[in-house]
């Protein structure tokens, strides 16, 4: 186990308040963004993250120190948040998914000449790339985000919202590397287009 | 892909590959051809930018924050946790 997580561990073995009112401040808006993939509302999400906490404290002496605490901790607010989802009957079992990044009507038919290539290629877009986001361009990444399937979803919000890496991501939700991928590319080519349309 | 290797990328095969790409996981001649298709062509040079623009506004997104009620519901159960653990 790494040295920071036995210190935390023992911290929050003996009680000691201001090292859990820091983890949740650390670590509850992550927690939060990920219970909001399989939950149908916010409220019902801060309940799922709340119910977390208590898994975990209850649970502290089984935690097995194969990965990191922060990877558990979030591992059990994705099985807590599913288990709602299920019994939301929110979530039927996800179809693969394994349509194209990008829409095959986009690329010229075989018979064509140019078969595979642009027929309606990415139009170029102005981004103000390292400014705050305008409200506008932020609404439709939020609005983007909410309508990927919640596998997507769920990579996308840890790589590309919280900047976890992908080994990280993977042990979270469960993933093979090729999987997180894949659902991670889907994902960010939906993003991609949402602004594009923008 | 490696029975292709013999012939250029298409632009839909290209976009398929743009995050193992980002993320270095294409093999050597996958990147040659990636690369090699992308010196041809305008458009996917677009993709990939606005590919690369999208994970870096993604970033700017700002967080998202439990509310004061969860923190606070949070605490005393912390404190309530650990009355009855520690005595
Ligand atoms: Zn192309």
């Amino acid at each position: 186990m790494r040295h920071e997580d036995t210190e935390l561990v023992s911290a929050l073995s003996r009680g000691d308040e201001r090292t859990f009112a820091a983890l949740v401040e650390a670590w509850g808006g992550t927690m939060l963004r990920l219970a909001c993939v399989y939950v149908a509302s916010r409220a019902v999400a801060e309940e799922v993250v709340q119910e977390a906490w208590l898994v975990v404290l209850r649970s502290l002496d089984r935690f097995e120190r194969r990965s990191s605490l922060r990877t558990w901790v979030l591992g059990i607010v994705v099985n807590l948040a599913r288990a709602h989802a299920r019994a939301e009957r929110r979530s039927a079992p996800l179809p693969p998914d394994e349509e194209p990044a990008v829409d095959p009507a986009r690329f010229r038919p075989p018979s064509d000449r140019w078969a595979g290539h642009w027929a309606t290629p990415p139009a170029p877009w102005p981004l103000p790339e390292d400014e705050i986001l305008a409200s506008e361009l932020r609404d439709v990444l939020l609005r983007a985000i909410e309508s990927l399937p919640p596998a997507q979803r769920a990579v996308l919000v840890l790589r590309d919202l919280e900047g976890f890496g992908a080994a990280e991501t993977c042990d979270v939700l469960g993933l093979s590397e090729t999987n997180q991928r894949v659902l991670l590319h889907r994902a960010r080519s939906k993003v991609q287009t949402a602004i594009e349309r923008y | 892909m490696n029975e292709r290797r013999d012939r250029e990328l298409e632009c839909r095969e290209l976009v398929e590959l743009v995050t193992d790409y980002i993320e270095g996981r294409l093999s050597v001649e996958d990147r040659i051809r990636f690369e090699a298709h992308l010196d041809e062509c305008p458009y996917c040079r677009t993709y990939l930018e606005q590919m690369e623009q999208t994970i870096a506004v993604l970033g700017y997104v700002p967080e998202e924050s439990l509310s004061d009620d969860a923190r606070e519901a949070l605490l005393a159960a912390f404190r309530g946790w650990s009355q009855s653990e520690l005595a």
